[in-house]
């Protein structure tokens, strides 16, 4: 080893283990997505014969067969499947409708919001204001249930209506975000369009609302990811499957497994497709998340 | 999310209604022809969150203060019991095992999630700036907690999960993960970390960002190795951000429910009985909402001192840390 490397010899040492570790990292993190793919491909009772296999265990397409409701009865028992029938495309759209529409509004109604408490003058802003972002404080846990007895009370159980209304018209955090970036936003273009004679709905949606559609974008991304997550909410609200969002669907499909041994095949075949259109939003928005996230956190 | 950190930076200087707020009605407007008839789209632009935040917010945190000292099973209105549900509460073991159980995982999960996302961040900050490499971390982040704990189960499963084949094959005694009561809380530490480890770690590396390189080349002028400066540099520069993460941590540990229901329901015999699952069994199981309210309650009033004391952390290094 020559002189210069020796010098550096540690730092080296220590960029390869950060690297090891780094990778390891890596591995652990992608490595059940792979798992998810190898065993959705796989046939289950190739699976109990061969559970180490790295490659699909008897590969076939059955499970995704099943999963998409395209398998007869008998197809999916000889494979091992539970012979119930799930279709995922049905509960696809519901998670669409549901994701989309309570994101779409909630981001809308945070940019009215915040635009009232960052740029219009008005007495009681400040208090008002003030008691929004206590409501940040408030966990979920202690509105869930009450909730749930008023959108029963409204008649909205295992609608759309009673998944998407309680959490699609205020978000203290949506508001504080928004506010904290119009604050910083220069007022003299607004200004002087006002001056021009433009009302102050067209500055909104003409100038103001352009210019924030960097923390829009960030605050849709976020609430798309969390609204196609959630799964308390509606397990809560709905029981019909005419409604329910494909998080449910999975538990279903667990569920309907009579047999000892669950359908493991199936079930990873359904949460592929669960987890699919996430993936996706990924492959278009990857960078975009990234640093949504780190945004979020440290704006 | 960054739900209770102080905003970095108030660009703009007070607005003129900030600073003459308090001079009577109108008066704050009325020399600024900008600013006629703002109230009233004011109120209009706010209607919307001020009803959301009053009938979905407000109205049912009240509601459930008072349902709490109910007896009421939905169907048939709610009876007035004064304290007993909170006389219950205390008396009630499994309650207090819950509770415990909960700590356990709270402490475990978070520990876990922090140490492993401190030296994430760190390594990534120090190695590559790569977009890649951070996407693929934050990928668990993007999938529902359902799909994890799904993933999960099938990998701890005890005889054709691949973690105890690799284990088995390492020489080692294959682990019953998720049904046994020593291993079922620490599992679903790990599927919680491996879920959260991400996301944690992108918060950290922005906030690693903002640490001026000449921070580090002068420590490195002065003979500092790696470690050295991760821990007298790093590690103080960051605090602000570090316990804005730990109070996020905490408060969704806390209110774990998706891996659990998906993994063990609450067993074996309890041992993974959470409170969420708690109340959640207890309403929706036996109906019991009256007792449920009280532990929910009793949940968020644990969550308000603990953000507290973490607050309190939060603010004493303020000083410490400020270059």
């Amino acid at each position: 080893m020559t002189a210069t490397a020796t010098r550096r010899r540690g730092w080296t040492v220590g960029k390869a283990a950060a690297w090891t570790y780094l990778l390891g990292v890596l591995f652990v993190t992608i490595f059940p997505f792979y798992w998810i793919l190898r065993t959705a491909l796989s046939d289950n009772y190739a699976l109990m014969a061969e559970p180490a296999s790295l490659l699909p265990a008897g590969f076939t397409w059955g499970p995704f067969r099943r999963v998409l409701g395209l398998a007869t009865t008998e197809e999916s028992i000889a494979e091992g499947g539970s012979g119930a029938s799930v279709e995922l495309g049905h509960f696809l759209v519901n998670s669409v409708i549901y994701a989309t529409l309570s994101t779409a509004l909630i981001v809308f109604f945070s940019t009215l919001a915040a635009y009232a408490f960052a740029r219009l003058h008005w007495r009681g802003r400040d208090l008002v204001f003030s008691m929004f972002l206590t409501a940040l404080m408030v966990p979920g846990i202690l509105t869930l249930l009450p909730n749930f007895v008023l959108v029963k009370e409204l008649g909205l159980l295992n609608t759309f209506a009673g998944m998407i209304l309680p959490g699609s018209l205020f978000s203290a955090f949506n508001i504080f975000f928004l506010r904290q970036f119009m604050l910083g936003l220069s007022t003299e273009i607004e200004e002087a369009a006002l001056l021009d004679g433009a009302g102050r709905l067209r500055v909104l949606f003409g100038i103001t609302l352009p210019m924030t559609s960097g923390p829009v974008i960030t605050l849709s991304i976020l609430g798309f990811i969390g609204m196609w997550n959630d799964y308390f909410w509606p397990l809560l609200v709905t029981s019909d499957e005419s409604v329910q969002p494909l998080t449910l669907a999975l538990a279903v499909f667990k569920q309907s497994s009579p047999q000892a041994q669950p359908d493991w095949a199936g079930l990873m075949a359904a949460t592929l497709v669960a987890a699919l259109p996430m993936l996706a939003l990924f492959m278009v928005f990857g960078k975009r998340i990234v640093n949504s996230i780190g945004f979020s956190g440290v704006k | 999310m960054a739900l209770l950190e102080t905003p970095a930076r108030e660009t703009r200087p007070p607005q003129p209604a900030t600073r003459r707020r308090g001079r009577g009605r109108g008066a704050v407007n009325a020399n600024s022809p900008a600013h006629r008839g703002d109230a009233r789209l004011a109120w209009v632009l706010i209607a919307p969150s001020l009803i959301g935040f009053a009938v979905f917010a407000v109205y049912p945190t009240l509601r459930g203060l008072y349902l709490s000292f109910t007896d009421f099973a939905v169907l048939t209105p709610p009876t007035w019991v004064g304290f007993d549900n909170y006389a219950k509460l205390a008396a009630d073991d499994v309650f207090w095992s819950a509770l415990g159980v909960t700590v356990y995982f709270v402490a475990l999960s978070v520990t876990m999630s922090l140490a492993v996302s401190i030296v994430t961040a760190a390594v990534l900050h120090r190695l590559t700036s790569s977009t890649v490499i951070r996407g693929l971390i934050i990928l668990p982040f993007l999938i529902s907690a359902v799909v994890a704990a799904t993933v999960w189960a099938w990998m701890l499963d005890a005889q054709l999960g691949i973690v105890n084949i690799a284990i088995e094959a390492l020489g080692g005694d294959g682990v019953r993960f998720l049904t046994s009561r020593e291993w079922a809380i620490p599992s679903i530490a790990l599927i919680n970390v491996w879920k959260q480890m991400g996301y944690t770690s992108i918060i950290i590396f922005a906030g690693l960002q903002t640490i001026p390189p000449t921070v580090y080349e002068a420590g490195r002028i002065d003979g500092a190795s790696e470690l050295q400066m991760f821990r007298r540099l790093t590690l103080p520069l960051l605090r602000p951000i570090l316990a804005l993460v730990l109070v996020l941590n905490v408060i969704g540990a806390f209110q774990v429910f998706d891996i659990v229901q998906v993994t063990t329901k609450g067993g074996p015999a309890n041992a993974s009985n959470v409170l969420q699952m708690l109340i959640y069994s207890k309403a929706f199981g036996q109906f019991d909402f009256g007792y449920a309210s009280a532990m929910s309650f009793a949940l968020f009033a644990i969550l308000l001192v603990i953000t507290f004391l973490q607050m309190r952390l939060l603010r004493a290094n303020e000083s410490e840390v400020s270059a």
